[in-house]
């Protein structure tokens, strides 16, 4: 449950802007999160709810952007999703890409009331 | 009258900040860096005692054993003739971050070491979202867990480099496919090096020294 400090790292990052930029109040922070990142999003919220409640992020909402694995072939330099976690290129068959996306763990923006 | 704010940070930043710094360091220092992850009980600890009776009087090896409650790891290697052990007590975390590797790091001597090991708290999910700045992480699997551990862990096997599949001893005592696992796992990471290895019987472990011996620039 590594998530309970993700969500602390993002509490306190959010924290840290509310006092830069002055605000008291946030209703929605945007979080990227990709389907390699390890990052499970049920506990991430679940995390975040057990954290804000004595905090300025009380009524805040996480808006997750889910982000898929895209690869990049290494020998026919063809793009392409990567579905179920079978890192193997569609066009060629290689086993030798670049991730592209779907490492992303990300704080994206906030929105202030 | 609602105000969005563009951030554009990782979350992670800090901890990929510190692993940036730790890379460098050892790169600096020409030590290989390899950070052992799997589940509790896959012979992490046990596979470190056998590289250190092995290997101790060829390459010089630090080792750092993250436990979440207890030092038994590191004494285990302290007893099994390592000099530069350090044991992380993560107080209950799951994995080990990049700021306790750089502390422990910090407390070691690294003058003339070629090789550092971190062993991992046991866990495949946590600890795959942690860069600690090694130059590999390297899984293991015993036989005694499903086959499917790979599929399961997606995140980890894409990240590891090396799979070291452990207790091949026990093999045909469980229901457990060599071959399903390892395709499994080249699956997920088609650039994995696969080690069969028994902590027990001494299997396998040649390969394994071999490979420790040729990454510290020997043979
Ligand atoms: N049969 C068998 N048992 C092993 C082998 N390697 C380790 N074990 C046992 O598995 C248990 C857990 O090993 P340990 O090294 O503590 O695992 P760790 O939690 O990953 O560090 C111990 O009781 C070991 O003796 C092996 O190759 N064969
Ligand atoms: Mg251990
Ligand atoms: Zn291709």
């Amino acid at each position: 449950m590594h998530e309970l400090r993700i969500a602390e790292s993002i509490v306190q990052s959010v924290l840290e802007e509310m006092a830069r930029q002055n605000l008291h109040s946030i209703k929605t922070i945007g979080l990227r999160i990709g389907a390699l990142s390890g990052v499970n999003i049920d506990s991430l919220r679940f995390g975040f709810e057990s954290i804000v409640p004595e905090t300025a992020l009380a009524h805040a909402r996480l808006q997750v952007e889910e982000v898929a694995v895209q690869g990049e072939c290494r020998h026919c330099g063809k793009n392409f999703e990567v579905n179920e976690f079978i890192f193997v290129c569609p066009h060629c068959f290689s086993t030798d890409m670049a991730i592209k996306t779907g490492q992303e763990l990300d704080l994206v923006y906030i929105e202030a009331e | 009258m609602s105000k969005k704010i563009e951030i554009e940070k990782k979350v992670l930043s800090e901890n990929d900040r510190i692993a940036a710094e730790i890379r460098k360091e050892l790169k600096k220092r020409r030590i290989v860096s390899l950070n052992l992850v799997s589940s509790p009980g896959s012979g992490k600890t046990s596979l470190l005692e056998k590289t250190l009776a092995a290997l101790k009087n060829e390459i010089r090896m630090a080792l750092i054993a993250g436990d979440v409650q207890t030092e038994n790891d590191a004494n285990r290697l302290i007893n099994a003739g390592g000099e530069a052990v350090r044991p992380i007590v993560t107080g209950g975390a799951c994995h080990l971050d990049a700021r306790m590797a750089e502390k422990a790091i910090a407390s070691i001597n690294l003058e003339g070491i070629e090789l550092l090991f971190i062993e991992n708290v046991g866990n495949l999910v946590c600890p795959s979202s942690y860069d600690l700045g090694e130059d590999m992480k390297v899984a293991l699997i015993s036989t005694t867990e499903g086959d499917d551990k790979p599929l399961k862990y997606p995140a980890m096997f894409r990240r590891a480099s090396v799979i070291v599949i452990n207790k091949i001893d026990l093999l045909g005592l469980s229901d457990f496919d060599m071959a399903k696992v390892k395709k499994n796992a080249l699956q997920i990471n088609g650039g994995l090096k696969i080690f069969e290895i028994s902590c027990r019987t001494g299997d396998g472990l040649n390969e394994w020294y071999n490979w420790l011996r040729s990454l510290t620039g020997r043979q």
